[in-house]
């Protein structure tokens, strides 16, 4: 499994910290909310709700340089627009990744 | 330069955001999480550059476009590259960035900017294909998928409702939107509105009888003050 890490981000500040200070706390703030809000629109098998939040997960995944946690969420995102929520387990996983990564920062 | 960042998320507007002010050159005025309220400040405002993301909840990227009147130039952002085939739609479209943006990428983009030979505010008030000018295809938007259709292939265009269904050769679409915005896109040598509710693709006619065509199985009716239009299109022997 492709494990989280900051490349991208130390590649976009180039070393200013400042900014990277403050783009992580962008993503800490953000993905709990969109974690929960992919979570209410699993719980109500809200079927665009639900496309459209793995949607911008997946771009969280991308700066954090997940490759296959990307591609399980390019697939999962199809899935749902055809109605399928199989793949639910495993973007949870990544999900689970992400949140450990961004506490222990 | 002066630009407005479109985006739902705070994370991806920050990025662009930091390569403006990394690469120069650049001003950003202001920074939207919808595209209505970037609207309303464009009807305040003008830029010369909006970076757009196409996939944003409710009011799509690709609405805000098509609402704009006179738009600067626009740079999309995207995590999809289908949907960059979008760019080549417009004119004032002039490069998409695929997310996560990289700078040297974002360098590239700008030096395209640059030399973006689109004015403007007033250079082109429609998108390339509209205007009934250029193009022999319509991308329509379903379930968020850009479909392409060939104008060929377009057989009777009707409204119901707050919705338009279109009878292709091969298939039937449903699209919200209404007959007026799409008669804007096709092209006049070809297509013509014959009743309030059918736009017909005249080229397609089998017959005429009274006051209705045939198209394939289609009997379409022709409204009385549409019949002269259609009578001059033809070449009556």
């Amino acid at each position: 499994m492709s494990l989280p890490n900051l490349k991208y981000i130390k590649d976009l500040s180039g070393g200013d910290e400042a900014f990277e200070q403050k783009f992580l706390t962008i993503l800490k703030d953000e993905f709990p909310v969109e974690r929960r809000a992919y979570e209410t629109a699993l719980e109500n098998r809200e079927q665009d709700a639900s496309c459209a939040i793995v949607h911008k997960m997946k771009h969280k995944f991308n700066i954090l340089g997940m490759e296959e946690a990307y591609e399980c969420a390019v697939s999962y995102e199809k899935d749902l627009l055809e109605g399928s929520f199989d793949k639910d387990e495993e973007f949870r996983v990544h999900l689970g990744t992400v949140t450990h990564f961004l506490n222990t920062l | 330069m002066t630009c407005i960042i479109v985006d739902d998320e705070l994370a991806a507007r920050t990025i662009v955001s930091h390569l403006c002010s990394d690469v120069g050159g650049v001003t950003v005025l202001a920074e939207f999480d919808n595209a209505i309220d970037a609207i309303k400040y464009l009807n305040q405002y003008q830029v010369d550059l909006i970076f757009l993301d196409i996939h944003m909840p409710g009011f799509t990227g690709m609405d805000f476009v098509q609402t704009l009147k006179n738009p600067p130039k626009i740079v999309l952002t995207t995590s999809d590259t289908e949907f960059a085939i979008a760019a080549y739609e417009y004119a004032f479209i002039v490069d998409y960035l695929v997310k996560p943006i990289t700078k040297e990428r974002f360098e590239k983009c700008m030096a395209k900017v640059a030399a973006s030979t689109f004015q403007g505010p007033g250079d082109g008030d429609k998108p390339s294909t509209s205007g009934n000018e250029v193009g022999s295809d319509l991308y329509i938007n379903i379930d968020r998928r850009l479909i392409k259709l060939h104008f060929q292939d377009i057989l009777v265009i009707e409204a119901q409702g707050d919705y338009i269904l279109i009878k292709t050769t091969k298939k039937n679409y449903k699209v919200h939107t209404t007959l007026k915005k799409i008669n804007e896109k096709l092209p006049n040598g070809i297509f013509l509105q014959i009743h309030r509710s059918y736009i017909i693709n005249f080229t397609k006619i089998i017959d005429i009888e009274d006051n209705s065509v045939l198209i394939e199985k289609n009997v379409i009716p022709i409204s009385r003050s549409n019949r002269p239009e259609l009578m001059t299109r033809l070449n009556l022997l």
